[in-house]
């Protein structure tokens, strides 16, 4: 069986949710998939299909590299498990902190540094680099 | 009562012979329905013997199947197909797979794992190995933050807990 068939679930799902520039390839024993899902709730819909065919994701044979489509300016809720986040001077865990924005709160995306690190300004006015994995887009 | 039974057979015979020389509209749609269950998407309506055909077929051959499919249904006089052939979606150039060099996707891993403090984490090749523990609770975040440093696979060799 091959992968695409194993995971047609997981891309029918993609198909239907809206997903663009969605690419699917299976190379090297591995299925790649890359798009843009429309809402943090499409994305999170696709992980729980890819959690139901591979429980725990212990397979090691997708890598599904969904983002959320957001432009400058989108606002974006703090979605922390219930802790501040922290906002850095540059895009990475060594960087200095130079702000928090608190869980659930509304911040406003300026730029995508890459698909890890988002520029963020909240609305005290606090600006610097957030993990983009606690940030979802409105 | 043999002139009832002969009047009985007579009445077999017409109603027969009304009936199979020009089945009812109904009938025929009905017939043709059955013959084109397996092409769905198709709706047929009969007038007076003409079978129209409409819906989406998916080429021009399968166009072809359905018309001679309605022609040969007995009663069927002619064919009028109006379905439209659905055009072949367009080839969507597919990127190459990227991977991240190691470095980049090391320092991904560092910052991906830095609030699951007892992930252990290795890197080489471009495939992550995941060892340590983690709650179920967190495994998915995790992997979700794991999978946009676009490295060549991730090994989950972690004890959930």
């Amino acid at each position: 069986m091959s992968l695409q068939d194993k995971y047609k679930q997981l891309i029918d799902a993609a198909n239907a949710g809206g997903v663009s520039n969605l690419q699917v390839r299976e190379q090297g024993n591995a299925l790649y998939i890359d798009g843009s899902a429309p809402d943090g709730a499409t994305k999170d819909k696709l992980w729980d299909v890819y959690g139901q065919i591979d429980p725990d994701f212990r397979a090691g044979d997708v890598v599904m590299n969904i983002n959320v489509a957001a432009s400058e300016g989108t606002k974006a809720k703090v979605t922390t498990d219930k802790t501040n986040l922290n906002i850095r001077k540059g895009p990475g865990t060594d960087q200095p902190i130079v702000g928090k924005a608190a869980h659930n709160e509304i911040v406003t995306m300026l730029s995508k540094t890459n698909d890890q690190w988002w520029l963020i300004k909240t609305d005290a006015g606090e600006e610097g680099y957030a993990f983009a994995q606690y940030l979802s887009p409105q | 009562m043999k002139i009832i039974k002969n009047f009985f057979v007579i009445f077999l015979m017409t109603s027969t012979l009304l009936f199979s020389c020009k089945p009812k509209d109904s009938d025929i749609q009905a017939n043709i329905e059955e013959k084109m269950k397996s092409m769905p998407g198709i709706s047929v309506t009969v007038n007076d013997g003409v079978a129209t055909l409409t819906g989406e077929c998916k080429d021009e051959a399968a166009k072809d199947e359905a018309t001679a499919s309605a022609k040969d249904v007995k009663g069927v006089n002619s064919v009028v197909n109006n379905c439209s052939v659905t055009p072949a979606p367009a080839v969507v150039q597919q990127a190459p797979v990227v991977v991240n060099a190691d470095a980049a996707l090391m320092s991904g891993v560092t910052d991906a794992t830095k609030d699951f403090p007892t992930v252990k984490t290795d890197v080489k090749d471009g495939v992550i190995t995941l060892t340590g523990d983690i709650k179920r609770a967190d495994l998915k975040n995790l992997m979700m933050s794991l999978n946009t440093l676009k490295p060549k696979k991730i090994e989950n060799k972690l004890t959930i807990k």
